[in-house]
C-alpha cells in the first residue's frame, strides 16, 4: 500500500521564486525568508519520499477563465513549468506519477469527489515555489509529483470541510494501491494576504498563528471557517488556506508537528510553513 | 444584475465571484491574450483597436485604456489576469499595488515591511463586524448582560 508519511504546509509567493531565479536569496530581505526553510530541506532530504502530492492553485497560467475546475488532478507523465509572463521558471520539468494519480482519481471519484482529470498541464509558481523551498534547486526533482490544482481564484472555492474530506479520500485511495510507496503531501498558498483592490497589503499574523496552532492540534476548528471569515480576517487571497486542509485531511489524527516557521512579509504575503509527521510511520524505506 | 452578498461588507475588496466572472470574461481573456508576445506587440501598437477583439463594454474598455485597476476589478477583472496587463506595461506588482491602494510605491513597500495593513478597522464597511469572530472555546465571560451559566 501507499501511505502518507508527512504533510508540509507552505506559502507559494511568486516573488520567492523570482528571488531564487535571480539569485537574491542571500540578500537580507530574502535571507530572512529562506533561512526558515534550511531545516526543512534537511528534513526532506532525510525523509526521501517516493512521491509528493502537491496541492496548489494555478494563477491564470494553465487555466484561464474558459474552464475553471474546482479540483484538477494532474495525471500526466510530466508537467512543464508555465510561462507566467517572463518566460518559464528555470526549474526542472516536473515528472508525474501517472499510475498512482490514475488510481487516486478512480478511487476518489467513486468516493463522490468529482474531480477533473488533467492529462496535459503546465505548472506555475504555485507548485514550483514550495518544491524549491523543500527540495532546493536540483537538476532533477528527487521524486515524482502529483499536482492537485484547486480553484481558489474564482469565488467560491471549495469549502474547508470539502477540502479536508478530499484529503481523507486521498488517504483512503492510497491504502488500496498495490505498491508500497511513502508519500508526502503539500498544502500550499496563504497565509494572510490580499493583493487586489484598495485593501491590498492586508496581513493578519494573529489569524495565521491561530490557524497553524489549530492545524496541528484541532483541525476540526478550522474546517468550518466560512469563506467570508477568511476574506475578512486573512485577506481576499488568504482564502488559499483552504488548500492546507486537504493536506491535513490526508494525515492521521495522531501526528507530530516537527517544524514551524512564520515571517512577514515576502512581497505582499505572510509566509507560513509547517511540517507534520504521522506518528504511524511507514515501515520501511523504499529501495532507491 | 449583481446581487448582494455577505462579502460585499468587506472593505476595499472586489470579490471575483461568478457574477463578476461572467461580466468580466472579456477583460480576463484580453489579459490572458497578453501571455503571447505577438499579442503584446499588437496591443501596444494600437490599444483601442486591439481591444475590439474582445467582448468588452465601453466602461471596461475605458478602464483598461486608462489603467484603472480597481475599476477593472469592479467590472469583473481578476487580479491574476490584470497583473498581466501591468507586466505588459513593464510595471512591477508594487506599481499596481500602489495604484490600487492610492499610495506611493515607497509607502506601500514600507507598510509591508512594517507588517502589512492591519486588519483592525479594515474588517467591515458596515462596522458590524469590527471584532474578530469568537471561537466557541472563548465565549464571552465578561460583558454587560448577565448570562446563564451552564449546568
Amino acid at each position: 500500500m501507499a501511505r502518507i508519511v508527512a504533510g508540509v504546509g507552505s506559502s507559494h509567493v511568486p516573488a520567492i521564486g523570482a528571488a531564487i531565479d535571480n539569485k537574491q536569496t542571500e540578500e537580507p530581505y530574502w535571507k530572512r525568508v529562506f533561512s526558515g526553510f534550511e531545516r526543512s530541506k534537511e528534513w526532506m532530504d532525510a525523509l526521501k519520499p517516493d512521491v509528493a502530492i502537491v496541492v496548489y492553485n494555478d494563477h491564470a497560467s494553465a487555466f484561464s477563465v474558459e474552464i475553471v475546475p474546482t479540483f484538477a488532478l494532474g495525471c500526466a507523465a510530466e508537467f512543464p513549468p508555465a510561462d507566467e509572463g517572463w518566460g518559464p521558471r528555470p526549474v526542472p520539468v516536473v515528472k508525474g506519477h501517472p499510475e498512482l494519480a490514475a488510481h487516486i482519481a478512480q478511487s476518489v471519484i467513486l468516493d463522490e469527489f468529482d474531480l477533473t482529470i488533467v492529462n496535459k498541464m503546465e505548472v506555475d509558481h504555485g507548485l514550483t515555489v514550495p518544491m524549491n523551498l523543500l527540495f532546493g534547486s536540483p537538476k532533477q526533482w528527487p521524486c515524482p509529483v502529483i499536482p492537485l490544482a484547486v480553484n481558489v481564484v474564482l469565488y467560491p472555492p471549495p469549502t474547508g470541510h470539502r477540502c479536508f474530506m478530499l484529503g481523507r479520500a486521498i488517504r483512503k485511495a492510497l491504502a488500496s494501491y498495490p505498491e508500497d510507496l511513502r508519500v508526502v503531501i503539500f498544502g500550499t498558498g496563504g497565509m494572510s494576504h490580499q493583493i487586489s483592490g484598495p485593501r491590498a497589503g492586508l496581513i493578519n499574523s494573529k489569524f495565521d498563528k491561530a490557524f497553524l496552532d489549530n492545524l496541528t492540534r484541532s483541525p476540526k476548528k478550522l474546517i468550518n471557517i466560512p469563506h467570508l471569515e477568511y476574506m475578512r480576517e486573512a485577506g481576499a487571497e488568504g482564502i488559499e488556506m483552504v488548500m492546507w486542509l486537504i493536506m491535513r485531511g490526508a494525515l492521521d489524527d495522531d501526528l507530530e508537528e516537527v517544524y514551524r516557521f512564520y515571517t512577514v512579509p515576502a512581497s505582499n504575503t505572510a509566509v507560513g510553513h509547517i511540517i507534520l509527521e504521522n506518528k504511524r510511520k511507514a515501515k520501511r524505506r523504499s529501495r532507491r | 444584475m449583481i446581487s448582494m452578498h455577505d462579502y460585499d461588507d468587506v472593505p476595499g475588496t472586489f470579490v471575483f465571484d461568478t457574477d463578476r466572472s461572467r461580466q468580466g470574461y472579456g477583460i480576463n481573456m484580453f489579459c490572458m491574450s497578453l501571455m503571447k508576445d505577438e499579442n503584446r506587440k499588437a496591443f501596444k501598437a494600437n490599444e483601442a483597436e486591439y481591444l475590439k477583439r474582445f467582448p468588452l463594454s465601453p466602461a471596461q474598455t475605458e478602464a483598461i485604456l486608462k489603467r484603472e485597476y480597481n475599476r477593472m476589478l469592479e467590472l469583473g477583472g481578476n487580479i491574476y489576469f490584470t497583473a498581466k496587463l501591468g507586466a505588459t506595461d513593464g510595471h512591477s506588482f508594487r506599481h499596481l499595488a500602489a495604484l490600487m491602494t492610492g499610495s506611493t510605491q515607497d509607502d506601500y513597500a514600507a507598510m509591508m515591511l512594517g507588517g502589512g495593513r492591519s486588519v483592525e478597522g479594515n474588517r467591515s464597511k458596515s462596522g458590524k463586524f469590527d471584532k474578530p469572530p469568537k471561537s466557541k472555546s472563548e465565549s464571552k465571560a465578561k460583558g454587560g448582560k448577565a448570562r446563564k451559566k451552564r449546568g
